[in-house]
Formats: structure tokens, C-alpha cells, sequence
């Protein structure tokens, strides 16, 4: 067993865990709310990296320390994914709430298709360099060959960020008045809670969320263009699903889990199969688990 | 009815031979046929019509000088569609109007179906534009020669680089399973395999579009190849360079044309230095070339399209082989076509046994202070 290709493929595969679990967050929160899959999630993810990249280009310009660019990018490209979001649920969702589900499914990919070719007509059509703004860090040089600073940031600020999230959620108002509309929309609108406001402060949640992973993984891999949160988008739904959709450490779980499938298949196996195995992976474990790993079945809407 | 046609037939047979039977005789005045064939209508129109232009203006430069060997250049331009169940017509049609030579076809599947009919006529066919490695390599088809590196061309260029240039002993060939790129990363390992010289110590396929590389790029670190041949585009490439460089591996990334293109410098920066691409040979500095294209804007106020440069330079090593030879002989033709060099757009070329012009083709490019720079 040779150990250390083992934990290169271990830590990259947690590095693209990762970022499946930032985006994925949004997309099971959303569900676990109104029970819509947002599809419209994926090109919150790609617009974040787009002002990030946009912020980036101009504080640069200014000559700022490099730390200093990468926090204020980071901010600007989430408070701008967030009003993104708000405003898409505004537009897109509210109006449809008490549609069929069919609709506002609709709805949403409607608005992917939307989003990303105003992206690409308002932006370009091209592959755009993104620049590596964060440092490398000195006690990480011994490693850096295994394990790069990028993935060390890219897995700290996940972890960060997951557990705040807990915390909100279960200590908060705002986190209560969530898992009360999870659990029951009328009631918890009964008893007083403000369902509108907790609908928009969750896509608020998981816009910030996915914003924090676009600028992450295109600062890693160095290039961005209009059609990442496609792809990016679909892995996460499936992470999303293979955890068990409406629950939020599930939606952790089932993006390692996938990171890892496909990280230990190109590894071990080949990588001409790897989505191949990914979603054999995910078949085995809905045909075992039809609520996903971590997922309760709903036996009231049988 | 039945009988109506019968007769109608043997008249026209009979007028067929009776006009052959005068064309036999007045040989002096008798101008040299050039047959074009390619797709002069329907969706792939625009990659035929090119080439007819480049005949047409060829021709008109040797008339006015007047012609070869005395006599007169005549053109007869059929159309193919592109389709090989039509190509056959296009080939018997050509072939009973007695065309000397034949230019074109255009696609690949076309100019196969209609070569058979050429080589039990013995006669040549240069096509400026089909790449099947097959068409000369399988030895099939001694009539054919082409004005355009084959499919293949490129792979083998990239190996030699590789074995001879580099000295490489292991490499690892990644594809993007696309038609193009997997083709390519075939031809590689196959190329790698038969050279005996160095080892594929690596054969896998890539995600396009994937959100990233690393466990493929831990793979080829595992592998200890010293070089990755990649077939596929640059969105991909440039991604897998990136994170080697940042995983500090050195490995020497060399690739095709798809990677040759300045996107893959911009986005890949810093990291894009070193790493080889081949391409099409730069033709734009060659005089002969400016020459081609002037004419072309003057005639038809246009840019000229597809294939253009290459036709011309069929053009161009037909005439030569003609005079050359000093007739049109299959036989002496086809020795003048191997042995003269002959300075054409594309460059000085002559072909090899199988038809493949020597000179002409794809040169390794390597990435030097953001730019491509032809390897010489």
C-alpha cells in the first residue's frame, strides 16, 4: 500500500468534497424549506466567481496586499451572490409558491438558463485567468508537493463555515424559525414566525455559501468561464441527494462521500469511468437508503 | 417504350464515339484536362468552393503564360456533395470526359469512394483536404497524393519530438475521450508502442469540464512520467498544467493543436511556460502564400475560405509534375510528383511513396515568454 499516494488522493478528494458541500448547502437548505431544488443554484457559484474576479482585477489595480484583495473580493462577490439569490427567489419562486412544484421547478431552470447567458453576453464567452491570491504559507512548503495551501484554505474555510452554520441553526431565532417552517410552514405561521423572511434569509444563506466556494475553487484551479456552475451545479444536487436532501450535515456527508468516490476511482481505477462511478455510487446507496445516507423518509406525503 | 430507349442509347453511343473519335485526332490543339471534384452545393459547400477558386485562378496565371507543354489548361468542376454514393457518379462522369488529373475530393469519405474508380483508370488524384490516415497509408490507393498532413501526421510529429528531440523513456497519454482528442492520444500510444523507445506508462481519459484534476494529476506524479502527451482542447489543458505546477512537478507537458491557441497562455500565465504544442506550419510569412491570398481578394474581393492555400498548392504541384514529366503519363507523373520539389503556399514540397507530402504539414511550438514559438 503505498500510503502517501493514498492521502494525495484522500486530501483531494476532501478539497473537492469541499466545495461540494458549500454549494450543496444551498440547494438542501432551499428543499428542506419550500422543497424546491433551486437549479438556478449552480450560477449563484459562477456569478460569485465572476465579481470576485471582477473585484480582483480592480483592487489590484490599486496595488493592495494580497490578502487584504482576496478578503475584500471574497465579501463584495458574496453580498453580490446574495442579493443574486434574494432577488431570484423574489422574482422566480414567490410568486409560484403555491403553484405545483412542477412549476417552480420550471421556474428555476428557467432562471439557470437565464443567469448564465447573462453571464455570458454581458461577460464573454472565454476562459478567464483567475488569479492564485492565496499566499503559500511557510510551515506548509515541507508538504506543499502532497498538499498545497489553496486546499488547506479551501478545507479550513469549509469546516468554518459548517460550523458556524450549525450554530446558527440551532442556537439562533432566525436558525429556530427555520426548522420550525421546515417542519410545518402553516403552523410556524400561525404561532408568528415571518415564513417570507426566513425563505429569503435562507437563499441568502446559501447564495453566501456557494459564493465562498466559486472564488475558493477558481482561485485552486486558476480559470473560470460563464458554464462552471453547470456542471458544478449538478455535482452538488447529487451530493446533495446522496446525503439526503433537506438535511444539512447530510448534504456534508454525501459531498465528501462523492468527492472521495471520484477521487479514489481516477486514483485506483481509471478516469475515464469517474462520473461513471460516482453515480453507480449513488445508486447503490438510494436503492439502500431511498432518503439518502443521512435522510429521514417522509411518510406523510404518501 | 423499351425499344425507344434501346435505340436512343446506341445513338448516343454511337455520337460518344464519334466526338472521342475527333478529340483523338486534333492532338496538338488539345488542352489538358484538370477534373475539380469536391462540394460545390449544400452544407459543406464552403469547404469546396475554395478549392475551385484556387484552380481557377492557377490555371488562368499558366494560360496567360500559355499554358504547359503548349497546350492550354481546361477545367471540370463536378459537384460531390460531399457523400460518397454521389462521389462515384462524380468520378465516372470525370473519367468519360477523359480528365488527366483529378483535384480534390474534398472529405475524406468521398474522395475514398471515388479513388477506386480513378486507380482502375490509372489516374491521379490530389485532394487538399482529406485527412484520413487510411487513405495513404494502407497502401491502397497509389494514385492518391495530398496537399494536406494526414490526421496521424500530427501524433507522430509529437512522438518523434518526444523520443528523439527530448530523449523521454516514460510518458503518460491523457485524452479528453473526444473524437479529436482520443484520436490523437491514439495514434500516440500506438506511435510510442511500435517505437519500442519509451514506455506509456499511463492511457486514461479525462472528464471535459470537470471542476478539477488533481487525483489524474497525482496519478501521472505516481506514474513517474516524465512527460504527459495530451490530446484534447485547451480549457482542460490548461487546467492539468496548472495544477502539476502547483504540485511542483516538472513534468514536460506537450500537446496538439488544440492547445495551440494564445487562450491557453492567457489563462494558464505563469504556469503555460515550456510546455510544447504542435500546430500547423506558419505559412502566413511564406511569399508565395501572400501571393495566393492577394490574388484570391483581387478576383473575388474576399478572403479566401477553407483549404484554399492547400488547393493551390495542389494546383501548383500538378503543373510542376506536368512539365515536369513532359506529359501526362500515369506513370511519369506519378515519378515527377516523388521526386521534383516544387515551392508552394504551403511550402517547398514533394511526396513520399504513399502520397503524403514531405514538407508540408505541423511544427512543435513551445511556450517562450507568453508566446508560442515555432521549434525549428
Amino acid at each position: 500500500m503505498d500510503w502517501e499516494y493514498f492521502f494525495e488522493l484522500l486530501l483531494g478528494g476532501l478539497t473537492r468534497g469541499s466545495i461540494y458541500a458549500l454549494i450543496a448547502l444551498g440547494y438542501t437548505m432551499v428543499y428542506g424549506i419550500i422543497q424546491l431544488i433551486n437549479f438556478a443554484h449552480g450560477e449563484i457559484y459562477m456569478i460569485g466567481a465572476f465579481t470576485g474576479l471582477i473585484v480582483i482585477s480592480v483592487l489590484s489595480l490599486l496595488g493592495l496586499n494580497h490578502i487584504a484583495i482576496i478578503c475584500i473580493a471574497a465579501m463584495v462577490a458574496v453580498i453580490y451572490s446574495t442579493a443574486y439569490g434574494y432577488t431570484v427567489e423574489k422574482i422566480a419562486y414567490k410568486p409560484l409558491r403555491n403553484a405545483p412544484r412542477l412549476s417552480a421547478l420550471i421556474s428555476a431552470i428557467g432562471m439557470s438558463l437565464f443567469l448564465y447567458n447573462y453571464v455570458l453576453l454581458a461577460q464573454t464567452s472565454d476562459f478567464l485567468p483567475f488569479p492564485n491570491l492565496i499566499p503559500e504559507f511557510e510551515f506548509m512548503e515541507p508538504y506543499s508537493h502532497i498538499f498545497s495551501s489553496n486546499e488547506l484554505v479551501i478545507i479550513a474555510v469549509t469546516a468554518i463555515v459548517m460550523i458556524s452554520l450549525t450554530f446558527l441553526i440551532k442556537f439562533t431565532k432566525i436558525g429556530k424559525a427555520m426548522r420550525a417552517t421546515a417542519q410545518d410552514k402553516e403552523m410556524a405561521m400561525l404561532v408568528g414566525v415571518d415564513v417570507n423572511r426566513v425563505i429569503s434569509a435562507t437563499f441568502i444563506i446559501g447564495s453566501a455559501t456557494a459564493a465562498l466556494g466559486g472564488i475558493l475553487i477558481a482561485s485552486h484551479i486558476g480559470q473560470i468561464n460563464y458554464f462552471i456552475g453547470f456542471i458544478a451545479g449538478i455535482k452538488a444536487f447529487v451530493a446533495a441527494v446522496l446525503g439526503g436532501i433537506g438535511s444539512i450535515p447530510g448534504a456534508v456527508l454525501g459531498s465528501l462521500v462523492l468527492g472521495w468516490t471520484e477521487s479514489f476511482a481516477t486514483g485506483y481505477i481509471s478516469s475515464d469511468y469517474e462520473d461513471v462511478f460516482a453515480f453507480i455510487f449513488l445508486v447503490l446507496i438510494l436503492i439502500f437508503r431511498p432518503a439518502g445516507i443521512l435522510g429521514r423518509t417522509d411518510t406523510e406525503k404518501v | 417504350m423499351k425499344k425507344n430507349v434501346g435505340t436512343h442509347l446506341i445513338a448516343l453511343m454511337a455520337g460518344m464515339l464519334f466526338v472521342f473519335g475527333v478529340c483523338g485526332v486534333g492532338i496538338a490543339a488539345d488542352p489538358i484536362k484538370i477534373g475539380v471534384a469536391g462540394p460545390h452545393s449544400g452544407d459543406l459547400a464552403s469547404y469546396g468552393i475554395p478549392t475551385t477558386k484556387a484552380a481557377e485562378l492557377v490555371v488562368a496565371d499558366v494560360n496567360a503564360k500559355g499554358g504547359i507543354l503548349g497546350r492550354k489548361i481546361e477545367l471540370l468542376i463536378e459537384d460531390d456533395v460531399c457523400k460518397p454514393e454521389i462521389a462515384t457518379n462524380t468520378a465516372t462522369k470525370l473519367l468519360s470526359a477523359k480528365v488527366d488529373v483529378v483535384v480534390g475530393h474534398i472529405c475524406s469519405g468521398a474522395t475514398k469512394a471515388a479513388l477506386g474508380i480513378y486507380k482502375d483508370s490509372k489516374i491521379i488524384c490530389i485532394s487538399p483536404s482529406a485527412t484520413n490516415p487510411g487513405l495513404t497509408q494502407s497502401g491502397d490507393y497509389p494514385n492518391f497524393y495530398r496537399t494536406i498532413a494526414s490526421d496521424d501526421a500530427q501524433a507522430q510529429l509529437d512522438v518523434d519530438f518526444a523520443l528523439n528531440t527530448l530523449k523521454l523513456k516514460k510518458i503518460a497519454v491523457i485524452h479528453d475521450k473526444g473524437d479529436y482528442g482520443k484520436g490523437f492520444a491514439e495514434f500516440v500510444k500506438k506511435f510510442l508502442e511500435e517505437s519500442g523507445k519509451a514506455e506509456v506508462v499511463l492511457y486514461e481519459g479525462i472528464t471535459p469540464g470537470a471542476m478539477d484534476y488533481s487525483a489524474i494529476v497525482q496519478k501521472v506524479k505516481r506514474s513517474k512520467a516524465e512527460a504527459v502527451i495530451y490530446g484534447g482542447y485547451h480549457p482542460e489543458a490548461s487546467k492539468i498544467v496548472t495544477q502539476m505546477r502547483k504540485k511542483k512537478m516538472k513534468t514536460v507537458f506537450i500537446s496538439d493543436d488544440g492547445v495551440k491557441d494564445d487562450t491557453f497562455i492567457k489563462v494558464a500565465g505563469e504556469f503555460a511556460e515550456g510546455v510544447y504544442a504542435s500546430g500547423p506550419k506558419d505559412t502566413s510569412a511564406n511569399p508565395l502564400s501572400i501571393a495566393a491570398e492577394k490574388a484570391h481578394k483581387e478576383k473575388y474581393k474576399s478572403d479566401p475560405g477553407a483549404f484554399y492555400i492547400n488547393a493551390y498548392s495542389a494546383m501548383l504541384a500538378v503543373v510542376n509534375a506536368i512539365e515536369k514529366a513532359g506529359s501526362t503519363d500515369y506513370e511519369a507523373l506519378s515519378k515527377a510528383l516523388k521526386t521534383e520539389w516544387v515551392e508552394t503556399p504551403i511550402g517547398k514540397i514533394r511526396f513520399d511513396d504513399r502520397g503524403d507530402a514531405i514538407g508540408a504539414g505541423f511544427s512543435v511550438y513551445q511556450v517562450q515568454k507568453g508566446k508560442y514559438v515555432e521549434l525549428k
